[in-house]
């Protein structure tokens, strides 16, 4: 391999200001939503007593567990040594920051008293999970920056390969707080299973991977450096196997809840009769979000297309964000099991799916926690060393650069003959 | 310069610095008058006006309310000594001509009255009782 | 006309012996139980752990008083709505899809000795107070809401707006961003000790169905442990093995 040399986005002149300037706007409409939410009190968003976690937390989970998931591609290329995937580990571990800090922000301005976000670091519950997450993220940052220096100092260079095998246990242990946030709970059929926490490790690679891609496509693009097909071709291909296996984890999930006879009611509805959260499922989740990106992915024209490659990324993460709301919300609009087998009814909705609609607020301080991720990535590119100047077939992969030549030159060839 | 020159231009620049420092909290205090704070039902005893001297309670009473609130709150320690209850009973007082009680937003408040001077906000009252209020629903049989 | 006139004297006799039986035995009791109630400044102990039992076969169906009185004792005032009002305690009315047999009981906090809400808890602001009592430390909830969805029993509420100075209550500080739950009248408990009726279980009484028990699970003389040992109770999802401090008869 080549070396890799990296540069500051400098190549975008007034355009990276204007798409800042953008951006910030989305991050200045969702802390204005914040505020109005914490001045009126909640009762102005579409949550409820029924439905406590809304659409911001939506947002915030898929962010979190997208995180972790792009962390991914910096440890393929170091714990699993990958030459290819190591131009892309500063970017990576970039982007795993930036889009933490972004679920948290959201996270954090939707909480009851975000004034208060100074007693979540002075007090702690040991026994809960949401306080272990505290740790978690404060230390998959730290952990992550730690690699990304000694990925960028040559002093420290040498501790590269410690910093990114301890990130990439630190962010599989991370995604499994983030599933058991929802797997430790015993009260609602929908969660109380551990295959929750491989579930959200599963489906944080295949967002990780898919928001990756939409970044690497837009970085290279708008800068005209050079990005060759056999990377392109290689992050696809990674990326299908990640839907494939977040699929598998939404299976096994559904299939258990399927076997045992009490959680035949919660199943019946997400996968029958629950509405909007049924077509949720099927249509965002399965259909759109995982059929159809890996039938584009390894369609065989289709998948060599890179406007298809990003169209399929863009389904995995409108997919990513249907599943987060159907566990999210789903799990809750559905009623508590009080006496299971029997009817039951009260003034506070017992025994009755409830209603929740997603309130322009809740939406915006979720986009808001997506334009903050990018806003930190776009500054961070600009002032320090995270791109590669090239990642052209002959600088990330010189050998299967030369097959593909050969490749191509030996169907051109074929081609010739035939025609001849 | 000269090094008595530069020690001279420091020294003056020393009691500019110093005359000033002097002059503005008078300046400031000329600006503010003093907060009225309303005065309280009763004295604690026959010797102290507070539950603790007055100089201490000005400066420590967030201490006292906030160690007697965890004690309240997680073991049920329920003396009045130093609870807010206790503060707010004795501290807030109906307005003579209205007989009303004052608002927290307004300086007739006796908490406000000092606060809203300090500039140091609190929240208590988002969920405290800013006036006394009579608890009358003990069960009949409980009654003392 | 005769029958009637006996129904009335067996009536007269009987509320003149329970008054009499009352008058003679209520100062003892009362004495017994006042002396039992905690000083003010001393810390609640392990040694009391209080709970209620509550029997399904008096709770009419259709009636709120206990709702009522809750609401009145802890100043719970309706804002925008069910939604997203507060509720600490509610009727649920329970019906069996294949015999049509049906019930009706006040659903509260539970107080369980293993509560989710306090395992969840970030700050530790849901707790179990030693004697059993399962309280929000407002001071320091944040407003996450996971013990919300922790709970199995939906006995917790947010308050989802403003509560303004004229609907405060000294007994019960209640504010925006914060979650809350039945006390179990904690006020009255760490006034009356064993002695203590909370308030769902008092209107509930002054309506005369008296339905409620209040009482300290751990004395074996206690009222609520009697009955509990000789008519026994159930613990709604007993199968989470929760050990609920409220125990419901009839169902």
């Amino acid at each position: 391999m080549k070396k890799v040399n990296y540069r500051e986005l400098v190549e975008i002149g007034r355009s990276y200001w204007g798409f800042l300037a953008i951006v910030g706007f989305f991050i200045l409409l969702g802390l204005g939503a914040a505020y109005y939410m914490e001045s009126n009190g909640h009762h102005v968003t579409g949550m409820s007593n029924q439905v406590v976690w809304g659409t911001p937390h939506v947002f915030a989970v898929f962010l979190i567990v997208a995180a972790s998931g792009i962390l991914n591609v910096a440890s393929i290329g170091s714990v699993f040594r990958k030459g290819p995937y190591k131009p892309l580990a500063r970017m990576s571990g970039l982007f795993a920051i930036a889009l933490l800090v972004g679920g948290l922000a959201v996270l954090v301005l939707d909480l009851g008293r975000p004034d208060r976000l100074i007693v979540a670091m002075t007090h702690y519950n040991f026994k809960s999970i949401f306080a272990w997450n505290i740790f978690l993220y404060t230390g998959f940052m730290v952990i992550v920056a730690i690699y990304l220096w000694t990925m960028m100092d040559p002093v420290v260079n040498r501790f590269k390969a410690y910093a990114g095998f301890f990130a990439f246990l630190w962010r599989l242990i991370l995604t499994t707080g983030t599933g058991l946030i929802f797997g430790f709970l015993i009260s609602r059929d929908a969660y109380g299973t551990a295959i929750m926490a491989p579930m959200f490790i599963a489906s944080s690679f295949s967002f990780g991977m898919a928001i990756f891609l939409l970044a690497l496509f837009a970085i290279m693009r708008s800068t005209g450096r050079p990005l060759g097909d056999v990377l392109v071709r290689r992050l696809k291909n990674v990326l299908g196997i990640f839907i494939g296996g977040a699929f598998y984890f939404v299976v096994a999930y559904h299939l258990m809840n399927l076997y045992a006879t009490s959680h035949h009611d919660v199943e019946r509805f997400i996968l029958l009769d629950g509405g909007v959260y049924t077509r949720i499922f099927w249509i965002g989740q399965i259909l759109l979000g995982t059929f159809v990106p890996l039938a584009m992915l390894y369609h065989p024209t289709l998948g060599r297309s890179r406007g298809a490659i990003a169209t399929a990324s863009v389904l995995v993460v409108l997919g990513g964000l249907a599943q987060m709301y159907v566990i999210i919300i789903g799990g809750q609009v559905f009623p508590i099991p009080l006496f299971r087998g029997m009817e039951v009814s009260s003034s506070f909705f017992d025994g009755v799916v409830a209603h929740y609609a997603p309130s322009l607020p809740e939406v915006l301080l979720g986009f808001s926690g997506m334009a903050l991720a990018v806003a930190l990535s776009v500054v961070a590119m600009r002032v320090l060393r995270f791109v590669p100047e090239s990642l052209a077939d002959e600088v990330v992969d010189p050998h299967a650069a030369a097959a593909v030549a050969a490749e191509t030159a030996g169907e051109e060839e074929t081609g010739a003959a035939e025609a001849a | 310069m000269t090094t008595t020159s530069i020690l001279s231009h420091a020294l003056r620049r020393w009691v500019w610095a110093g005359l000033l420092a002097l002059l503005v909290p008078g300046l400031a205090a000329a600006a503010t008058p003093l907060p009225k704070i309303p005065k309280p039902r009763a004295k604690f005893s026959a010797t102290q006006d507070c539950v603790q001297p007055i100089p201490e309670m000005r400066r420590n009473h967030m201490k006292y309310i906030l160690h007697h609130r965890d004690e309240t709150m997680h073991q049920g320690i329920r003396t009045t000594r130093y609870s807010l209850k206790a503060c707010i009973n004795c501290h807030v007082q109906k307005d003579p001509k209205t007989g009303e009680y004052p608002s927290i937003e307004t300086k007739d408040h006796f908490c406000n009255s000092c606060h809203s001077y300090a500039a140091v906000h609190i929240d208590c009252f988002q969920c405290h009782s800013t006036r006394p209020v009579e608890y009358k629903g003990y069960h009949p049989l409980a009654r003392r | 006309m005769e029958k009637e006139a006996d129904t009335a004297r067996r009536r007269f006799l009987a509320r003149a012996t329970g008054a009499i039986a009352g008058m003679v035995v209520a100062p003892g009791v009362i004495l017994q139980q006042v002396a039992r109630a905690k000083p003010a400044d001393e810390p609640v102990t392990s040694a009391q752990r209080w709970g209620m039992l509550i029997d399904t076969n008096k709770c009419q169906k259709g009636c709120d008083a206990c709702v009522q009185g809750c609401v009145k004792e802890n100043n719970i005032r309706s804002h925008y709505g069910p939604a997203t009002d507060s509720q600490w305690i509610r009727k649920v009315e329970v019906r069996d899809r294949n015999s049509g047999h049906s019930f009706s009981l006040p659903m509260m906090c539970q107080h369980c000795a293993h509560p989710p809400c306090a395992d969840v808890c970030p700050t530790g602001a849901s707790f179990r107070r030693a004697d059993g009592i399962v309280l929000v430390d407002r001071h320091i909830c944040i407003g996450c809401r996971y013990c919300m969805m922790a709970c199995p029993y939906k006995a917790r509420s947010f308050v989802h707006e403003d509560i303004g100075p004229e609907e405060h209550v000294p007994w019960v500080p209640r504010g925006k961003g914060t979650v809350e739950a039945c006390t179990l009248c904690v006020q009255r408990v760490d006034r009356d000790g064993a002695n203590a009726v909370p308030a769902c279980a008092e209107a509930c009484a002054a309506d005369g169905h008296d339905a409620f028990v209040f009482g300290d699970l751990n004395d074996p003389n206690s009222r609520i442990s009697q009955e509990l040992a000789k008519h026994g109770a159930t613990e709604i999802r007993a199968d989470l093995g929760l050990d609920l401090g409220i125990r419901y008869r009839g169902i």
